[in-house]
């Protein structure tokens, strides 16, 4: 050993100087990348630690996939059957669920929505953690060699995941949707309740900004209510584990993710979520005052029937604007159209961008922070206020469901042809993953 | 202080024995950086400065009047870096001590084997010796840390040519501060 160091003792002490440099240049370096400078060494060695752990969790995989495909193949015989039943049952549902979904399209082109749809996603491998408790982020083998840009969201099949937050040639950084900086915007399935879903710094989820007058119960459905403009709307979340008051008039609310962020292997990364019109070149000339007569039996009172048999509406001079929700009918998707509040000159964006009562303030995903009770105009619901839209579920809403039809059809001449609007059904979900 | 006498290996000369010089400690740190300093202020004033390289030059000074691979080493360094020190404010510390410590590296060693005390040998090992920290300094700029830098053949040949005539007279003028 000594013979050999001291033969070589030039090139040891030159190496070892030209490695001190060089790491010194790391440290010092920042390479510019989507979401800001990253430290050269930072690159390095992820990079560097990278094929190894893609080799490990690849060998894993391949082994596994062995194991499951090509020896364990017991009951798959069964599970066959099984599934072919399903698939059986399944296509009856499709067929009524495609009917309901032809009628929703026709109901978003006549509001003037804008649907999001899934591209396209890449699929991605978790190879890494950040071995850190104060962190929660995950490493992904794919990056922008693969179409990856930084603020992609990142989902499962069960549910969203996170975004993507940096981003080099060969991998990703994620940050889950249980990170302490990670903010979400959020709505309740049932109630139409939107927040921001927030990560604590132990790994648990939360929604914030509710106001504490609202109902929510546990095991309601959270899902992405589109205004972080990361997620499409529609997806799964999580759902509602407890409920408590909290700090500041907001309820503390509790959420269980749908994805099993701790078990993650394989996610989805959308790398293209386009917006467009519902297409209904073929579904014909319909109005909201037509499906509302072929799905409402009360409307038909206050409406005249056409000798083909479609409703129209009563009032004249302002077609399908003025059909008014009937709230007594669960089960059926119903329009409101309302005047904006008083105080909300500023026209909202498009549906499912604005938080609950937000117009200020952005989380780490940008997502519009809500203003506490009594910056409104209205204050008897200043959670509201500014929305020009109220799709109001009578369980808890201040108004009276026998008040706001009238307030609807009082306001809807004036204001229909030109504010937005929401629809009180569940809304059109950003299509299925691809 | 003193002049140390060391035998050639593998030397390509007729002489069976080469000098090691020494330097005081004022010489060693004060040379590298009024060297450093007259390449930051004088372009300022003179515009061609920019294409003879001070810093290199006593660097191929030090460490051929040195003869030792690893003092070679540690000298470049030294110099590179204090060069790097005052390059700018988006330049990383390193790139000109890389360049440099390879260059000390090389010519100490070829000093060894070589007699590097007349002007024609001083002239080719400058000469040749300035491609290369060009081409170690594009290396790290370019390879490691992704640079938009140009390598410009003409470029580097008529500085290389500067550096080697101007060589000549900095290292008579150094020589003086060798002690025997």
């Amino acid at each position: 050993m000594d013979t050999f160091i001291g033969r070589y003792r030039n090139l040891i002490v030159l190496a070892a100087i030209l490695f001190a440099q060089i790491i010194g240049l790391a440290v010092q370096v920042r390479r510019p990348t989507d979401e800001g400078d990253t430290r050269l060494i930072r690159i390095w060695a992820i990079s560097a630690v990278t094929p190894l752990e893609k080799s490990v969790v690849h060998s894993q995989e391949w082994v596994q996939n062995l194991w499951t495909s090509y020896v364990y193949l017991h009951g798959v015989r069964r599970e066959n059957r099984e599934l072919h039943a399903e698939i059986a049952r399944m296509k009856i549902e499709d067929a009524r669920l495609n009917e309901d979904a032809l009628m929703a399209r026709r109901v978003q082109a006549l509001l003037g929505f804008k649907e999001q749809y899934v591209d396209s996603t890449v699929a991605a491998q978790i190879i890494g953690t950040s071995g850190s408790d104060q962190s929660r982020a995950l490493y992904i083998d794919k990056g922008s060699e693969d179409g990856i840009k930084t603020d992609m969201a990142v989902i499962t099949p069960t549910g969203i995941v996170g975004k993507i937050v940096q981003v080099a040639p060969e991998w990703s950084q994620v940050l889950p949707i249980n990170d302490q900086f990670s903010g979400v915007g959020a709505a309740l399935k049932d109630s139409r309740l939107q927040g921001i879903l927030k990560g604590t710094p132990n790994g648990a989820t939360t929604l914030q900004y509710i106001m504490s007058d609202e109902t929510v119960k546990p095991g309601e459905d959270v899902i992405t209510s589109g205004g972080d403009r990361i997620f499409p709307k529609g997806l799964p979340i999580g759902k509602v584990v407890s409920v408590a008051p909290g700090k500041d008039l907001f309820l503390n609310i509790r959420v269980i993710p749908s994805a099993r962020l701790d078990q993650l292997e394989e996610v989805l990364v959308v790398t293209k979520i386009t917006e467009k019109m519902p297409d209904t070149k073929d579904l014909g000339p319909l109005r909201a005052s037509d499906i509302l007569a072929e799905r409402l039996p009360g409307i038909p009172d206050k409406t005249s029937v056409d000798a083909a048999g479609n409703a129209k509406p009563e009032t004249p001079g302002a077609p399908g604007t003025t059909a008014a929700a009937n709230p007594a009918t669960p089960g059926h998707p119903t329009i409101s159209v309302m005047k904006p509040a008083t105080g909300a000159s500023t026209p909202a964006p498009s549906a499912g961008t604005t938080p609950h009562a937000g117009t200020t303030g952005a989380a780490t995903t940008g997502v519009a922070k809500p203003k506490p009770a009594g910056t409104t105009a209205t204050g008897s619901r200043p959670a509201n206020a500014g929305h020009p839209v109220v799709p109001t579920p009578p369980n808890n809403r201040a108004e009276t469901p026998s008040e706001a039809p009238q307030q609807h059809v009082k306001s809807a001449p004036e204001s229909a042809p030109a504010a937005p609007v929401e629809p009180q059904s569940t809304p059109p979900a950003g299509g299925p993953p691809q | 202080m003193s002049t140390r006498v060391m035998p050639f290996r593998g030397s390509v000369t007729s002489r069976e024995q080469v000098s090691v010089y020494e330097f005081s400690w004022p010489a060693i740190i004060l040379i590298p950086l009024i060297a450093v300093l007259m390449q930051i202020f004088i372009p300022v004033k003179v515009r061609f400065l920019p294409i003879i390289s001070l810093p290199f030059l006593v660097t191929i000074f030090f460490a051929t009047a040195r003869r030792n691979p690893i003092s070679g080493c540690l000298t470049g360094c030294f110099i590179g870096l204090l060069q790097d020190l005052f390059a700018g404010y988006n330049h990383p510390l390193g790139m000109y001590g890389i360049s440099l410590t390879v260059v000390g590296f090389l010519a100490s060693s070829l000093g060894v084997k070589i007699d590097v005390d007349n002007p024609g040998s001083r002239f080719l090992i400058t000469f040749g010796f300035f491609g290369v920290e060009e081409a170690v300094y594009y290396g790290v700029a370019h390879g490691l840390l992704r640079q938009a830098v140009q390598w410009n053949w003409s470029h580097l040949a008529i500085s290389a040519l500067a550096n080697a005539i101007i060589g000549i007279f900095v290292f008579r003028f150094l020589d003086r501060f060798k002690e025997r």
